[in-house]
C-alpha cells in the first residue's frame, strides 16, 4: 500500500509551521577597545548539542543548565570569534542566565573581550551549530557608538567584516557638527566677543559721537568682514591644534580669551580700533579656535575620520554663529537711531560685557570659580 | 555584507522585549523537550545519531536519519529538524550529481521551506534517472497543486497511476479534479476507492476524509463535509491540517465557541493558534490578548530570520485581528506569489474586498475563473468584488 500518502497531506497541509526553525540572537556593543556581549542560544540546540537533559526525562532544569555551564561556555565560545584590526579580542564569559523568547527557553551568556586598541573594523565569525544544522541561524546586532548594525550568520556566511569607520562616518560628521552649533551657543565667550564686535556696525563714529549708519549694506558689510575674518582665524588654529601641530595650555587659552573680550568691549567705550575691528576679530579669533579644539580633544577625535570631524565642528560652530549674527542684525538696525540702542544697548551692554570677562578673567587666571557654570 | 535595516528594528524590539533572569531553584523546568530520551523514540533517534556519528559518510545511515528528522518535522511542526536533516546529507547533496534518493530527499526538505522551484527541479532529476520512482511522482503532483499548475499535476498523476496502487493514483487525480470543477465526480470516484479499501491505514483514511470534507464543501454540502472532518478526527490521528481545515469551517458558519474546545491545547502551532485567536476574539475570551501577543512575537521572530512561511496566517492576522488593511492585502498578494492553494487565494480575496481594490485580487479572481473552483463562498467574494469594479 501506499507508505506516501500520508506525505501528499503533509505537504499542502501543515508546511506553516508551529514552531521556528533554530536562532541564536547575538548582542555586541562595542566602546573603544572594549566588548560586550549577550548571546542567547535555545536549549533545545544544546541539547542537540551537548545533551543537558541528565536524568533523560524529557525536561531540562535550571540545575540541569547549570550543572554544564562551564561545557555550555567552551562550546559556545569555540564557535565566536572577533577580531578587531586583524588582531583577535579573546571573549570570557561573564555570566548565564536564562530567557524565553518565542519558540521556548534560552541559554542567556554574557561574555566581555578586549581588543589591542580601539579597531577601525572588525571581522566577526560565528559557526555555532552549523554542523548539525543546516538551517541555523545567528541574528547578530552589533552597536558601535550608539548606532546598531544587524547582519546575519549563516552556514554560507559565517565571517562578515564591519569597517567601522564606514559604519560611522556621517554620523560622526553630523553628530560633531551638532557639537559645534551647540557649543557656540553654550559657549558665551565667543558670543560675547563677537557682540562685542557687532555692537557699533550699525553706527558710525564721527567727531566723538555714534551716528547711524545710513544704508543697510554698509552694516552688514562691516559684521560679513568681522565675522568672516573671526572664522577664519579661528578654523586656521582649531585645525592646527586638532592636528596635533600647535598646542598650547588650556589655561593660558582660557584666560587670552577672556583678555580678548575685555578688549572688545571696551573698545566701544573708548574706541581705539574703529572701522578695523575686522583685524581685531582675526588677531582673537585664532586664540578663540585654540578654545574650540579644547572642546574637540574633549569629545574625542577619531583616529580614521579626524578630517571629515574637524570640518563638521567646525561647520557647526559657523552655524551657530550666522544664527546669532542673522539674529542680531535686523534688530539693530531696526534700533541704531535710538537714544536706547546708543546708551542702554552699545554703552550698558558693553560695560555689563567688561565686567563679565573680567570676572572670568580673574577665574582663569586664578584658577578658581566666581560665576562660570 | 547582508544589511537588512528592517531587521534592525525587529531585533531592537525583540531584544528589548526579552528580560534574562535566574531561575530561583534548581528544579524549575526551564524547557520541555518533544520525547524523552528514554522513550522508544526518544532511544531510536539516539541509537541513528550514533551510527550516522560513527560513519558519517555512510548514506544508507545519513538517509535513514535524514527520513527520520522529515518525519520529525511534519509530525511535530518543528522546523529545527529540516535543519538536521539538511546537515545530515550535505555530504551528498553539495556534489553537482547527488544520488537519487538525496535528490528527492533533498527535494522534501525544500518544500517544506517552500522553495517549491528548486524541489521541482530536484524530483525531475530524481524521476529521469529512476522512472520507477513512486515518491518523486506523488511529490512532483503534490507541489504542482500548491502551485495552481493543474495540467501539470494531472500529468504527474497519470505517471504515478502507471507505477503505484489504484488508491494512490485515485487520490492523486481526485485531488486536482477536486480542485478544477469536477468535485462531484471526484467526491464519488474518491469515496468508492475508500469504501473498497477498509485495510488502509489511519494516516490514508485520515487523508481521505479531509479531501471528502472539502469536496463536500465545494458542493455546498455543510452536513456531508461536518460528516468527513468528524470521522477523520474520530481516527485519533494527531494532525494539525484536519484541525485547522475544520477550525475554520466553524468560523466560518459563526461556531467559534466550538473552535476554541477543538484548539484550546494548540497554541504551540502558529496556523491553529490563528485559528483560536479569531476565534476566542469573536466570543471575547480573556485569552484572546494573549494569544494575540503571542502571534505577534512569532511573526517577529520569522521576519528576524527572513522567513515567509506564515504569509497567509500573518495577513489573517493583519485583516481579522489587527484591523490591518494595506498590510493584510500586501501579504495576502506576497503569499499568493508562491503559494496557490484555495485558502491563499481567499485571504487575498478578502483582503482586496475590505481595502476596496478589486485589482489587487485580480490573480485570484483569474485563478477561480480558470480553475473552475466551486466554492460557494468564494463565487461570492468574486461577485463582491464585481461589484466594486462597477
Amino acid at each position: 500500500m501506499s507508505r506516501w500518502l500520508p506525505l501528499l497531506l503533509l505537504l499542502s497541509s501543515f508546511a506553516c509551521h508551529a514552531h521556528k526553525p533554530s536562532d541564536s540572537y547575538l548582542r555586541y556593543k562595542l566602546d573603544g577597545a572594549e566588548l560586550t556581549g549577550q548571546w542567547d542560544i535555545a536549549l533545545r540546540d544544546l541539547e542537540q548539542a551537548i545533551g543537558l537533559d541528565q536524568n533523560g526525562d524529557g525536561e531540562i532544569t535550571w540545575g540541569e543548565v547549570k550543572a554544564r555551564h562551564a561545557d555550555i561556555a567552551a562550546y559556545a565560545l569555540a564557535r565566536l570569534s572577533v577580531a578587531g584590526d586583524g588582531q583577535p579580542c579573546p571573549l570570557r564569559v561573564t555570566g548565564h542566565q536564562i530567557d524565553n523568547h518565542s519558540d521556548g527557553a534560552y541559554a542567556v551568556l554574557r561574555f566581555a573581550g578586549t581588543c589591542k586598541g580601539a579597531p577601525s573594523a572588525v571581522e566577526l565569525g560565528y559557526k555555532l551549530f552549523f554542523d548539525f544544522d543546516a538551517q541555523h541561524k545567528g541574528l547578530l546586532s552589533l552597536e558601535v557608538q550608539g548606532k546598531t548594525q544587524s547582519i546575519v550568520f549563516t552556514p554560507e556566511q559565517s565571517i562578515q567584516r564591519f569597517e567601522l569607520g564606514e559604519l560611522t562616518a556621517m554620523r560622526q560628521f553630523a553628530s560633531y557638527g551638532r557639537e559645534g552649533v551647540w557649543h557656540i551657543w553654550i559657549g558665551y565667550d565667543h558670543i560675547l566677543f563677537l557682540l562685542s564686535l557687532l555692537l557699533p556696525a550699525v553706527l558710525m563714529r564721527e567727531r566723538h559721537q555714534w551716528l547711524p549708519v545710513a544704508r543697510f549694506g554698509d552694516a552688514f558689510w562691516d559684521v560679513f568682514k568681522i565675522v568672516t575674518s573671526f572664522t577664519v582665524a579661528h578654523s586656521i588654529t582649531l585645525s592646527l591644534a586638532a592636528l596635533g601641530v600647535i598646542s598650547l595650555p588650556s589655561r593660558l587659552v582660557e584666560s587670552a580669551i577672556a583678555v580678548s573680550v575685555v578688549l572688545a568691549a571696551l573698545n566701544n567705550l573708548v574706541p581705539l580700533v574703529g572701522g578695523r575691528r575686522w583685524i581685531v576679530a582675526f588677531a582673537f579669533g585664532l586664540i578663540h579656535g585654540f578654545g574650540f579644539a579644547s572642546v574637540l580633544a574633549e569629545l574625542g577625535l577619531p583616529r580614521n575620520t579626524l578630517v571629515l570631524a574637524l570640518v563638521g565642528f567646525n561647520l557647526g560652530v559657523e552655524t551657530g554663529q550666522l544664527a546669532i549674527v542673522s539674529a542680531f542684525l535686523p534688530v539693530a538696525y531696526l534700533l541704531r537711531g535710538t537714544w536706547f540702542y546708543r546708551r542702554v544697548v552699545l554703552w550698558g551692554g558693553s560695560m555689563l560685557i567688561v565686567a563679565i570677562a573680567s570676572i572670568w578673567l580673574a577665574e582663569r587666571v586664578l584658577d578658581m570659580k566666581l560665576i562660570s557654570n | 555584507m547582508r544589511r537588512l535595516p528592517a531587521l534592525v528594528i525587529a531585533l531592537t524590539a525583540c531584544l528589548a522585549q526579552a528580560a534574562p533572569y535566574t531561575p530561583k531553584a534548581d528544579n524549575e523546568v526551564l524547557e520541555r523537550l518533544p520525547f524523552r530520551a528514554n522513550a522508544p523514540e526518544g532511544r531510536e533517534l539516539r541509537a541513528m545519531r550514533r551510527a550516522f556519528a560513527e560513519q558519517p559518510q555512510d548514506l544508507e545511515r545519513a538517509l535513514a536519519l535524514a527520513r527520520r528528522y522529515f518525519e520529525l518535522a511534519s509530525a511535530e511542526g518543528d522546523p529545527r529538524y529540516v535543519g538536521y536533516a539538511e546537515a545530515a546529507i550535505r555530504p551528498w547533496s553539495a556534489t553537482p550529481e547527488p544520488p537519487v534518493e538525496i535528490l528527492v530527499m533533498r527535494a522534501l526538505l525544500r518544500q517544506y521551506r517552500h522553495d517549491f522551484d528548486p524541489a521541482l527541479a530536484d524530483l525531475a532529476k530524481a524521476a529521469e534517472r529512476e522512472p520507477g520512482n513512486i515518491e518523486a511522482r506523488s511529490w512532483r503532483s503534490a507541489i504542482l497543486l500548491v502551485q495552481a499548475d493543474y495540467s501539470g499535476a494531472r500529468a504527474a498523476c497519470k505517471e504515478l497511476a502507471a507505477i503505484a496502487s489504484a488508491l494512490l493514483a485515485t487520490a492523486c487525480r481526485s485531488a486536482v479534479d477536486g480542485m478544477t470543477g469536477g468535485s462531484g465526480p471526484a467526491y464519488a470516484e474518491l469515496s468508492k476507492a475508500l469504501s473498497r479499501r477498509s485495510d488502509a491505514s489511519a494516516d490514508t483514511k485520515l487523508w481521505i476524509q479531509t479531501r471528502l470534507a472539502e469536496m463536500a464543501l465545494r458542493q455546498g454540502d455543510d452536513a456531508r463535509a461536518e460528516r468527513h472532518f468528524k470521522r477523520g478526527l474520530a481516527l485519533g490521528v494527531t494532525d494539525g491540517f484536519i484541525l485547522a481545515a475544520y477550525a475554520d469551517f466553524l468560523l466560518d458558519r459563526n461556531r467559534p465557541g466550538q473552535v476554541v474546545t477543538l484548539l484550546k491545547d494548540w497554541e504551540r502551532s502558529d496556523v491553529l493558534l490563528l485559528r483560536l485567536a479569531l476565534a476566542e476574539q469573536a466570543i471575547k475570551h480573556p485569552s484572546a490578548r494573549n494569544h494575540m501577543a503571542v502571534l505577534k512575537e512569532r511573526f517577529a521572530a520569522s521576519a528576524l530570520r527572513g522567513d515567509k512561511l506564515h504569509l497567509q496566517e500573518e495577513a489573517r492576522f493583519h485583516l481579522y485581528l489587527l484591523n490591518d488593511v494595506p498590510g493584510a492585502l500586501k501579504l495576502a498578494g506576497e503569499n499568493y506569489r508562491t503559494q496557490r492553494e484555495s485558502r491563499d487565494a481567499r485571504i487575498l480575496l478578502e483582503a482586496a474586498l475590505a481595502a476596496k481594490d478589486a485589482r489587487a485580487a485580480q490573480p485570484a479572481l483569474d485563478w477561480l475563473r480558470s480553475s473552475g473552483y466551486e466554492d460557494p463562498l468564494y463565487a461570492r467574494l468574486a461577485q463582491q468584488l464585481d461589484g466594486l469594479a462597477r
